[in-house]
């Protein structure tokens, strides 16, 4: 079993407070101004941008949620998860030394056995996505059953799908009751709550699951699967990362928050660093607490990496695939 | 510091925008400026001042200050060229605004870099809103150029506008005071502040680039008393100022009976209103806009945040918690949200004030920021512990410093925003839209902003009640104030008309008369004069036709109060009924026809004819401001946001309205029916010759169910009444066709709450109802426009239609 210490499971949950969500209000063009006008208030240039593209890379959950998954597949991702950036830029760079790993592999949970025995002996934690991924609508039985077969082959982190219709239908208890129920079946490892944002009616809904899955003891509540239409965004995150602001504020505890599908690109991760740093602050921009889930973003941090490193701009063959 | 320190720190880093081609400009230029003056620089005749970056002190250039003789010759070269640019027609002078537009564009980068080089505002600001606005407002005012034949085709120039602009955004108000005026067919002698003149002087090159034609855009630099010279000069048709109110009211008294058009946008206090039911987070981060938005020198700054009281203290913790996180310092980094304030004098005036405050009590908190160590930097302030009589909850800062309080509930929220003498612009968060327009058109501001705060476009109309000042810069209400109606060059001059000499009161023959005395007609009851003196009418032919109050202070004191109090109900009446009580006075002056053209004649002379003529004009009017009372409505623009600015006419409030000697009821009639058709109310001063016509029509007024204090009627000698009408504090605006010897000091006393005016000067109007006073064009002066801003959107799916 993966050590856990580094990651281990924090946020107790509360009791479910309707208050907490009954005042909730969001507006969605404000949203959409603080987020347009980020990039433009906020910027990083030369050295610092290549720091800020480590810490992205660190905080990549390099994914692959693909029915073709192979073992071969799959150690070839994990490979890449202990290695990500070629060791010649990192030392160009003059960071050899940090051991920079990305933050977790994520897998399905036929996979988790084979990540688990090919990053044995790294930091590098596993994650399975679970209870009936992408649209959890397998029977609650087998998908509590998941959870729990994940943590046994190994899995530290769970990322679980809730039922869009609570959320839909405003059943905030029911949504509160399945995600504890999901927390109880995860045991040690960290949960990922996964919210298909991009399935939800508006920003208050967002908003409302975000609180919910907090109280009912999320450690990450984390936007999509990467399967639906819309995927993170950023007017999202903001709306998300709001409420694990006000939860922390309410309780003392600190959720990590994960954006999931769509984010590609360097400048990309930027953006969202950049939310993270102004909206929760330092503390957050932490593998521990702020994750990306991607798998071609990896590429262009490297890319840009190396233009830092020898002031070339790269070919993707010469670094190593995933 | 290594990489690695970088990494665990974090931090932004700077982020440098690069001044040297800005810096290359002004070293071209050797550091030193002349006026420009019909087409060319011209070297001034006065003095030097030198122009200094606030942010680290630095001289950056020389710039003239304009003496009497380079106003002269800016103002006789606007002269000379503004037949040729009317002339050019709308597509000619739309081709140069279009220019215009695109090469600033083209030159947005250098731009920006001056103008926060200068002015010390952050590039960030300069480069995403003062520039773009400026393209904008150009191509705006291009299309109006376009259309203005076919669209306005009543109106024409002014003529030489003289405009004064201040140094907190320097290039987008000269963009907004330039482009409506060559748009219209004006020529402009502009002047920047002295501490912001060079994006101007730059500006003047993208003139030249355009080959704008002679004498279209002059532009001279100097100080007050320059600007003093230009609004002074006697050779300038419209005078445009935006600045403080104390200047303002200097500029209309300097102005006052030269018979120039004016415009002032001035100061304001603006209420920032959350409610509860607001999204918290995102009423904290407009904040940010609101009043840390170009270091919160801002006239329109959301500066008094009034929030409910059941949410006051989350709120304020998420809001110091926001203040920290602000960035201050060099305001070329990118990273920067608050960069220098202007100049140390008024970094001092800022910090003169929070002092104040706080010696009055108010609790003083500032975040502890990374100040920079040298040049003129103000950190983000909040005051808080303050009542409504605090000097930093009433007095406009101009810097970063938000006043706090809280309410408890809707009403308490719209009086607080209220309490104030400025009326510029309000911001209300809350996330019911019923709550959201409801309180809206219940503030006193020109601009009003849903769920968010400071958005502009060159469409929707800019501008202030109150004290902040009138007129209305971007739009078509923007465009108005650059133009007048034609028929205005053709109106004759007014004569007084003669007064017979008095014949002694026949004998009595038989029975004698039933004294009659008209009363005044104040708050709906018939009321005798406080002082208790009465005046005698005489007919054309000097016999005593009756006798009517000799009104005073006290009775206008007394119609003001009538008024007031009926405002409130007046104007929030809907259309429909002020219609159809309007309706209903016609149909009443209708029924008594001969009888009130029976008056006309023993009264005035007229043949019976043009009595019977004049009374039937009487009806037309007001059954034309019935019709038009639910015609003449707002419009709603479409600014580039996924949203809508209503743009509203409401009211302006108590209307005084004198009424001139010829057409004595129909003027009367004319003038009061549009006031209050639109919501105003009313205290009327009838002809002071033929009074006797308005104090009869008080009988109709009486049964046509209009409510008591909507009209109230004052006679007596327009010498005494008029001053005390111009010198009352709750009047809003003053119409006046009386004497014209009284307008100077109208305009003088008017200053002091900025009442709106329109004087007859010394002009006969054609009160005919076919004539040229158009009922839309005397509704236009009996409203102001109020643009509300309403943004929205929720879904969080993608929508397609109407709006997106």
């Amino acid at each position: 079993m993966t050590d856990l210490t580094n990651h281990p499971h924090e946020n107790p949950g509360t009791p479910f407070n309707p208050d907490w969500i009954d005042s909730l209000r969001v507006n969605k063009s404000a949203i959409e101004r603080r987020t347009s006008s980020l990039m433009t208030r906020r910027t990083v240039k030369k050295e610092w941008q290549s720091a800020w593209h480590l810490k992205a890379v660190s905080c990549i959950d390099l994914t692959s949620l693909s029915g073709d998954d192979t073992p071969g597949r799959v150690k070839r991702l994990c490979g890449k998860a202990a290695n990500p950036v070629r060791p010649d830029i990192l030392e160009a760079l003059g960071a050899s030394a940090m051991g920079l790993t990305t933050g977790a592999v994520c897998v399905y949970h036929e996979m988790v056995p084979t990540a688990v025995a090919a990053l044995k002996g790294t930091s590098v934690p596993v994650a399975a996505v679970s209870t009936g991924f992408p649209a959890g609508l397998a029977p609650v039985e087998t998908r509590l059953e998941e959870i729990q077969r994940s943590v046994a082959a190994g899995a530290s982190e769970i990322d679980i799908v809730i039922t869009r219709a609570h959320v839909l239908t405003g059943n905030w208890q029911a949504l509160y009751d399945e995600v504890k129920a999901f927390r109880a079946a995860s045991g040690p490892a960290r949960m990922k709550s996964i919210l298909a944002t991009g399935e939800h009616g508006n920003l208050a809904q967002v908003a409302k699951a975000s609180m919910v899955a907090m109280m009912a003891g999320s450690d990450f509540i984390k936007t999509s699967t990467g399967m639906e239409g819309v995927n993170a965004t950023l007017p999202v995150s903001l709306v998300m990362i709001r409420q694990i602001r006000d939860y922390f504020e309410r309780t003392g505890i600190m959720v990590g928050y994960k954006p999931a599908g769509g984010i590609k690109t360097a400048k990309d991760s930027l953006a969202y660093l950049t939310l993270i740093k102004e909206e929760l602050g330092r503390d957050w921009l932490d593998p521990k607490w702020f994750r990306f889930g991607a798998s071609s973003l990896l590429g262009d941090l490297e890319r840009q990496l190396e233009y830092h490193a020898f002031g070339r701009y790269s070919a993707n063959y010469r670094h190593a695939a995933g | 510091m290594t990489l690695m320190d970088k990494l665990e720190s974090m931090e932004y880093g700077p982020a440098p925008e690069n001044g040297a081609k800005a810096q290359a400009w002004l070293a071209g230029h050797g550091r030193s400026f002349s006026h420009y003056i019909g087409g060319a620089w011209q070297a001034g005749t006065g003095a030097v001042i030198a122009s200094h970056n606030p942010a680290n002190g630095e001289k950056l250039a020389d710039i003239a200050a304009a003496s009497e003789a380079d106003i002269d010759a800016a103002v006789s070269a606007a002269r000379k060229a503004q037949p040729g640019w009317v002339a050019l027609g709308g597509h000619g002078r739309a081709r140069y605004l279009y220019a215009l537009a695109r090469l600033v564009q083209k030159h947005s980068r250098i731009l920006s870099v001056l103008e926060s080089l200068d002015n010390g505002k952050p590039i960030r600001e300069t480069r995403d809103i003062d520039i773009p606005l400026v393209a904008r407002h150009f191509y705006h005012h291009a299309g109006w150029a376009q259309v203005m034949d076919a669209e306005l085709p009543d109106m024409e120039a002014l003529g030489v506008a003289a405009q004064v602009i201040p140094w907190n955004f320097p290039l987008l108000m000269l963009a907004w005071k330039i482009a409506p005026a060559i748009a219209a067919g004006n020529t402009v002698v502009i002047k920047p502040a002295e501490y912001t003149s060079l994006s101007a002087l730059m500006f003047a090159e993208i003139c030249m680039e355009a080959g704008l034609p002679a004498g279209v855009v002059n532009v001279i630099t100097g100080k007050g008393d320059s600007g003093g010279m230009l609004t002074g000069h006697k050779g300038v048709n419209k005078v445009a100022f935006t600045g403080s109110t104390g200047v303002g009211r200097i500029i209309r008294k300097q102005i006052a009976g030269s018979g120039k058009k004016l415009t002032l946008e001035l100061g304001g206090k603006s209420p920032y209103i959350v409610f509860e039911d607001a999204d918290i987070d995102s009423a904290v981060e407009g904040l940010v806009d609101a009043i840390w938005f170009n270091q919160g020198q801002v006239c329109c700054a959301g500066s008094r945040l009034l929030v409910q009281e059941g949410i006051e203290e989350r709120f304020m913790t998420k809001v110091k918690a926001r203040m920290a996180k602000l960035r201050i310092g060099d305001p070329l980094d990118k990273c920067i949200d608050i960069g220098a304030i202007v100049d140390p004098i008024q970094r001092k005036r800022i910090d003169d004030m929070v002092q104040a405050g706080a010696s009055e009590g108010a609790t003083v908190w500032q975040p502890a920021l990374d100040m920079p160590s040298t040049g003129s930097f103000y950190p983000p302030t909040l005051i808080s512990d303050v009542g409504a009589d605090n000097i930093c909850y009433r007095e406009e800062i101009f810097g970063p410093v938000l006043t706090c309080m809280s309410f408890r509930t809707q009403k308490e929220a719209v009086t607080l925003a209220n309490n104030t003498r400025y009326g510029l612009a309000a911001t209300i968060w809350s996330e019911s839209l019923g709550r959201a327009l409801e309180v809206a058109p219940a503030l006193k501001a020109g601009v009003v902003w849903i769920n968010g705060t400071n958005m502009f476009d060159a469409a929707v109309g800019f501008g202030g009640m109150r004290e902040s000042g009138f007129g209305r810069e971007g739009g078509m209400e923007g465009m108005m104030a650059y133009m007048k109606p034609k028929y205005e060059a053709g109106l004759k001059p007014s004569a007084r008309i003669a007064l017979p000499e008095a014949k002694p009161a026949a004998s009595a023959s038989g029975l004698q008369a039933i004294d009659k005395t008209a009363k005044m007609y104040i708050g709906g009851k018939q009321a005798r004069p406080d002082g208790g003196d009465s005046l005698s009418v005489l007919d054309h032919s000097g016999n005593v036709a009756g006798l009517v109050g000799d009104g005073n202070y006290k009775d206008i004191r007394n119609a003001v109060e009538a008024a007031g109090k009926a405002f409130g109900g007046w104007a929030g009446a809907s259309q429909h009924l002020r219609a159809q009580i309007l309706y209903y006075i016609g149909e009443n002056l209708s029924a008594r026809a001969g009888e009130f053209t029976e008056r006309l004649v023993s009264l005035t002379g007229a043949s019976k004819k043009a009595a019977a003529q004049e009374i039937e004009a009487c009806s037309d009017r007001l059954f034309s401001a019935a019709a038009m009372a639910d015609k003449f409505e707002g419009r709603i623009h479409q600014p580039p946001i996924r949203g809508v600015a209503l743009a509203m006419n409401e009211a302006i409030g108590i209307l005084a309205i004198t009424c001139p000697d010829d057409n004595p009821l129909l003027a009367f009639v004319t003038l009061t029916a549009h006031a209050i058709a639109m919501g105003n109310t009313v205290v009327a001063l009838p002809s002071e010759r033929y009074p006797l016509l308005a104090t009869d029509f008080y009988q109709i007024l009486e049964t046509s169910d209009l409510p008591g204090g909507v009209i109230n009627i004052v006679t007596g000698k327009h010498a005494d009444l008029v001053p005390p009408l111009a010198r009352h504090l709750s009047v809003d605006g003053i119409w006046h066709f009386g004497d014209p010897a009284l307008e100077q000091d109208i305009e003088i006393e008017a200053a002091e709450n900025m009442k709106r005016t329109w004087l007859a000067g010394s002009k006969t109007y054609d009160w005919s109802p076919s004539g040229t006073l158009s009922a839309r064009s005397i509704l236009n002066k009996a409203v102001e426009v109020k643009n509300i801003w309403v943004p929205y959107g929720d879904s969080n799916l993608p929508m397609t239609g109407g709006g997106y």
